[in-house]
């Protein structure tokens, strides 16, 4: 079997990512009234940037001093036997989450396998009151229930696309077989 | 990587990678509940043929932190004792059902031997005098931690002080030290040093107080007492009169150099000072890196699949 990337399409520039983020951060301090209770995780690695900026962003806003982590959900995934694991960045929650408010940030939202992998591994350093879902792109395909609660964009597509997203953009990529 | 039987077998690049692997696990040991499920339903055996107290409880700690399940095996209390033979013993405990074996074995090559015996993935715990691979790469993750370094050891000196000749912990860390680009000194009296030790690209010291104030790390192995009967070191008290760490020496040592051993210590042998007197002891932060590299190690050789890649899309 032999995989060949097209070329991409862009569907979200750098001023669209930016303005995403600042709507989302708009969105969590509207859901949330009581904002010292947040703490915003972002999964390693794809989603550590955008809740890095998410986080400035509400700081921004809010006038408060919101703590950011990242967990790595290596040791959590479903799949050992299908693939290979590449671990990235060691898990970092600064404070216990027991009772917070977790707002949970990836790049890519698919299967939903990752995000499942990450609320078991979140349930490790305490029990959150609740955990939110933010994410850049939706791209559909769910194979477990579960939603998001903030999404820079949805964006249909087939199985076998590839989807990257960065601060300069996202980009979907058909994959001819 | 199917089995761990030498630190020659392992590339840079593969040391490189166990040690990373061993920060993420360092982080979960942290933790309150310090326990992943990467490793559930697996099923690891581990077999001594030979004494162990950190070695054996350290494995068998790793792989439970992983959620894997442990079986012990001891020797002493086996059908060994009826004659069974080490392949019935290997292939009957394969039978069960394991998926890697933690060997420990007083002679050479037991571990790749037993390869042929079972499809479980085979870590050496020490065999004989030839290799103790796990010690190694611990003590490389002690230093290159310790001294902030991570993945090299360029620009150090390693004094490796005692029973060189017998010790497998001193062949797997030469070669580990050594090619993560430190240098590496010997420090023995000729009876206790191998007889090829020139083809080891080591430099050779005959007194402690020829390295003690100039080295980043002295390493002090532990004299194997039950060795003296053989007459190979003419008396206790001259061996330590020129190779022990005594307080005197230990305060020559330079400042942030870092004093490791290997465990178990013989105290008012190898070192006549309290380990816990002296400001570079890392003693015990090997024991506590060994269980995070164990994990990485197990991890490594049960956990990433290596059975087949989903060629689908990488996205969550």
């Amino acid at each position: 079997m032999s995989i060949a990337a097209v070329p991409g399409t862009e569907i979200l520039g750098a001023d669209d990512v930016s303005r995403a983020i600042t709507r989302i951060s708009h969105e969590i301090v509207e859901r949330n009234s009581d904002l010292s209770q947040i703490v915003i995780v972002g999964m390693q690695t794809g989603g550590v940037w955008i809740a890095q900026r998410l986080r400035d962003a509400v700081n921004k806003i809010s006038n408060v001093n919101i703590p950011l982590g990242a967990v790595d959900i290596s040791m959590y995934r479903d799949d050992f036997s299908l693939r290979p694991v590449v671990l990235s960045a060691p898990t970092d929650i600064p404070v216990d989450l027991t009772g917070r408010t977790v707002v949970l940030v990836d790049d890519v939202l698919f299967t939903g396998r990752t995000v499942r992998a990450a609320l078991e591994a979140l349930n490790d350093h305490g029990r959150p009151r609740a955990v939110q879902l933010a994410v850049m792109v939706d791209r559909g395909h769910r194979e477990l229930p579960i939603r998001p609660d903030y999404v820079g964009k949805n964006i249909p597509t087939h199985m076998s696309d590839e989807v990257s997203v960065g601060p300069d953009g996202v980009i979907v990529a058909a994959v001819v077989q | 990587m199917k089995h761990l039987l030498s630190t020659h077998d392992l590339s840079v690049d593969e040391i490189v990678g166990i040690l990373d692997v061993a920060d993420h696990m360092a982080e979960i040991n942290t933790r309150a509940l310090p326990k992943v499920p990467a490793l559930r339903g697996k099923t690891i055996a581990s077999v001594f043929f030979e004494d162990s107290t950190r070695t054996r409880l350290s494995f068998e700690t790793a792989a439970k932190r992983l959620s894997a399940d442990v079986m012990t095996f001891m020797a002493s209390s086996s059908s060994l004792n009826k004659g069974e033979s080490l392949r019935d013993t290997i292939e009957t405990l394969s039978a069960m059902g394991i998926d890697a074996l933690v060997i420990r074995h007083k002679s050479s090559g037991v571990p790749q031997t037993i390869t042929q015996w079972t499809d479980a993935a085979v870590i050496n715990a020490g065999d004989g005098w030839h290799q103790h691979p796990t010690q190694g790469l611990l003590d490389a993750y002690t230093v290159t931690r310790e001294f902030g370094t991570k993945d090299s050891l360029q620009g150090r000196s390693i004094a490796i002080v005692g029973d060189i000749k017998h010790s497998r912990v001193a062949r797997s860390n030469i070669d580990i030290f050594r090619r993560l680009g430190a240098h590496v000194v010997v420090v023995a009296p000729p009876a206790l040093l191998p007889s090829n030790v020139e083809s080891w690209g080591v430099e050779v010291r005959s007194t402690i107080d020829d390295v003690v104030g100039d080295v980043d790390v002295l390493y002090m192995l532990r004299m194997q007492l039950e060795r003296m009967d053989s007459a190979i070191v003419p008396s206790l008290p001259e061996y330590c009169a020129t190779y022990s760490l005594t307080p005197e020496r230990a305060a020559q040592m330079g400042k942030g150099s870092l004093l490791m051993h290997p465990g178990p210590i013989n105290r008012g042998v190898e070192l006549i000072v309290d380990p816990a007197d002296v400001p570079g002891s890392c003693i015990l932060a090997q024991v506590k890196n060994g269980v995070s590299v164990r994990m990485a190690i197990l991890f490594s050789l049960l956990g990433s699949g290596a059975t087949s890649v989903l060629q689908q899309g990488a996205e969550s």
